[in-house]
């Protein structure tokens, strides 16, 4: 049988075919998107060039599906109550349901809020608050404040359920779509987070497809099933089920995503973990990290005197920099671009790894020192992955890899110590993704073929 | 959770969970709905805690001797966070030296408690103060 997966991306469209019961890769296409445009056109184009690679056409191939991430992604808005709380779960619900956080509001919403609500123009709102028979005041004055906003984006309310019947007749009297799901804090201090993402995915599959545009594809294949970075995760996820507890990094030109499929427990003794339990898979999205269209952000978040370290100086390397930011689709020509691709790469994955995982504080008590702990303890993790275009095809791609690793420079910071060092060389975790979900077998058996160990 | 909703923790730098665990059974047992925020708590987690609950009732439990200064300004900071009505409880070893316990209490009434229960207060008595104090049967 023949498979064919598409990831829909923002800047490229992706095609990855596979002879399903050889368990190989027979084609593999790339061209920039067209979703502005028209959708289809970057379509027809990677399936000509995979027909030209395979001779096989689509009729060909038994199991098509896609990905998609164009428009900016999936674009969410996530209201909570404490921001630490209810604010971080609901976060952290869209985070690992692929989506792309784009703002976090606590406590009441302002006027001025609500008008940035309106421009943002979100995708998607998740409205949280109180823990089930806690607050009700926050989420119905937000329900409130929010049903009377000109907004079309669906709204799915994960909060208290003790008014979760007067919030729904609130938005729906005005015209809101509404869908209600369990808390994402039934407890305090309980994260439960998969129903309100279950619902984030239905409502992407059955909506945003449309909204996005991207139906006219649905003709070619059969079903845009899930946003790109679900996809990358599911197959992280079946990854580290074979090789054990997984850190991955996929860096591009807009974000730096950091997964880990890890429980993050504290390793060493005298340790209290503090915050909020924190969810076994879980997705961070660094959107100031990048190398193309957040490039000037990770050159500000770095710091001209680390850029000096690295690259000297720096006059001639603004220049280019801003070029990377204006010209988005640049893919680098010679040493030199590779080069400063590298070290861009290498601060970007740096500080998206120190931000996901979690850190040390010591604590002088009366009993003595003591340790807390916030987010995951990872440097015991065994996997570490890279992948994402500007690792994968840049020849210095396991030195900038490196920087994800601890540094004793900085001890408190909980990053892998000693991990086995993997490489999405050909590109394909998405479509491992969009597979596992069909042929789990199948993908774990290409995952093992094509995910290449590095020694380093 | 709702109306018997009440926060339970430890405060500031005392990791002392021994009574914290009895109190924590004894207030469920007697159908309190115990959000136990656990040792090493800040007045921060206090607050944030008994925002996202609703809880009507905070108990700050401490037994290394530093209530009085982790104490400092958590009224205040419930004031400022709409929580000024809430019901607020301490007991532990709140003193040290040779402080009467009049003097202690009163310094912990000062500092916005409603209630303030020396060492040995039987878990009993706060269930009693509590129920009484929240009008619940």
């Amino acid at each position: 049988m023949l498979g064919i997966f598409i990831d829909f991306g923002s800047t490229f469209t992706k095609a990855v075919a596979f002879d399903l019961d050889k368990e190989e890769i027979i084609g593999k296409a790339k061209t920039p998107s067209t979703v502005e445009i028209d959708v289809t056109l970057g379509l027809k184009s990677v399936l000509e060039e995979i027909h030209r690679q395979t001779g096989k056409r689509l009729e060909s191939f038994k199991l098509k599906r896609a990905c998609s991430s164009a428009k900016g992604g999936l674009k969410i808005i996530a209201i909570g109550l404490v921001p630490d709380l209810t604010a971080e779960a609901a976060k952290r619900a869209a985070l690992g349901a692929g989506g792309k956080v784009i703002k976090v509001y606590s406590f009441e919403l302002t006027n001025e809020d609500l008008k940035e609500i309106e421009n943002l123009k979100p995708d998607l709102i998740i409205l949280a608050g109180g823990t089930d028979g806690g607050n009700k005041y926050y989420p119905l004055i937000n329900a409130f404040k929010i049903s009377e906003i000109s907004l079309d984006a669906p709204i799915i309310y994960a909060g208290n359920r003790t008014i979760a019947k007067e919030i729904e007749e609130i938005l729906k009297r005005s015209g809101k779509e509404v869908w209600i799901t369990e808390n994402v804090m039934p407890e305090f201090g309980r994260l439960n987070i998969s129903p309100v993402q279950e619902y984030i995915r239905e409502i992407f599959i059955s909506k945003l497809i449309y909204a996005k545009g991207l139906e006219k594809a649905q003709s070619f294949i059969n079903s845009i099933v899930m946003p790109t970075p679900l996809a990358v995760l599911r197959a992280c996820e079946g990854f580290s089920k074979i090789f054990g507890e997984t850190i991955l990094v996929d860096i591009g030109g807009a974000t730096t995503d950091v997964c880990s499929i890890s429980y993050g427990k504290p390793t060493q003794s005298g340790v209290i973990w503090k915050g909020l339990p924190e969810p076994y898979v879980k997705r961070t999205v660094e959107g100031d990290l990048g190398v193309r269209v957040s490039v000037l952000s990770l050159w500000e978040a770095v710091g001209e005197e680390k850029w000096k370290e690295f690259l000297g100086e720096l006059n001639s390397y603004k220049n280019k920099v801003k070029l990377l930011s204006e010209k988005t689709d640049f893919l680098p020509i010679d040493e030199s671009d590779f080069y400063l691709d590298y070290i861009l790469s290498y601060h970007a994955i740096k500080l998206a790894v120190e931000r996901h995982c979690g850190y040390l504080e010591t604590l002088y008590t009366p009993m003595g020192i003591t340790y807390l702990q916030y987010g995951k303890d990872l440097t015991e993790v065994k996997n570490l992955i890279g992948t994402g275009g500007p690792l994968v095809y840049n020849p210095y791609n396991i030195s900038a890899l490196k920087s994800a690793l601890y540094d004793e420079k900085t001890p408190f910071i909980l990053k892998p110590k000693n991990p086995k060092i993997f490489l999405d060389k050909e590109y394909i975790f998405f479509a491992i993704g969009l597979l596992s979900e069909i042929f789990p077998e199948k993908a774990v058996n290409i995952l093992k073929k094509y995910v290449v160990e590095i020694s380093y | 959770m709702g109306e018997k909703t009440i926060v339970l923790g430890v405060i500031g730098s005392d990791v002392h969970a021994v009574g914290l665990r009895v109190l924590d059974y004894a207030l469920r047992s007697a159908g309190f709905d115990v959000v136990n925020i656990g040792v090493l708590s800040s007045q921060e987690d206090f607050i944030k805690a008994a925002l996202e609950t609703g809880a009507r009732a905070i108990l700050v439990s401490s037994l290394y001797g530093h209530a009085e200064l982790d104490c400092q300004g958590f009224k205040e900071k419930l004031i400022e966070a709409g929580l000024g009505d809430i019901l607020l409880y301490i007991g532990g070893n709140l003193g040290v030296g040779k402080k009467s316990w009049e003097e202690v209490e009163k310094r912990f009434k000062e500092l916005g408690f409603h209630r303030v229960y020396p060492p040995k207060t039987m878990p009993d008595e706060v269930i009693k103060d509590l129920k009484e104090d929240l009008n619940i049967g």
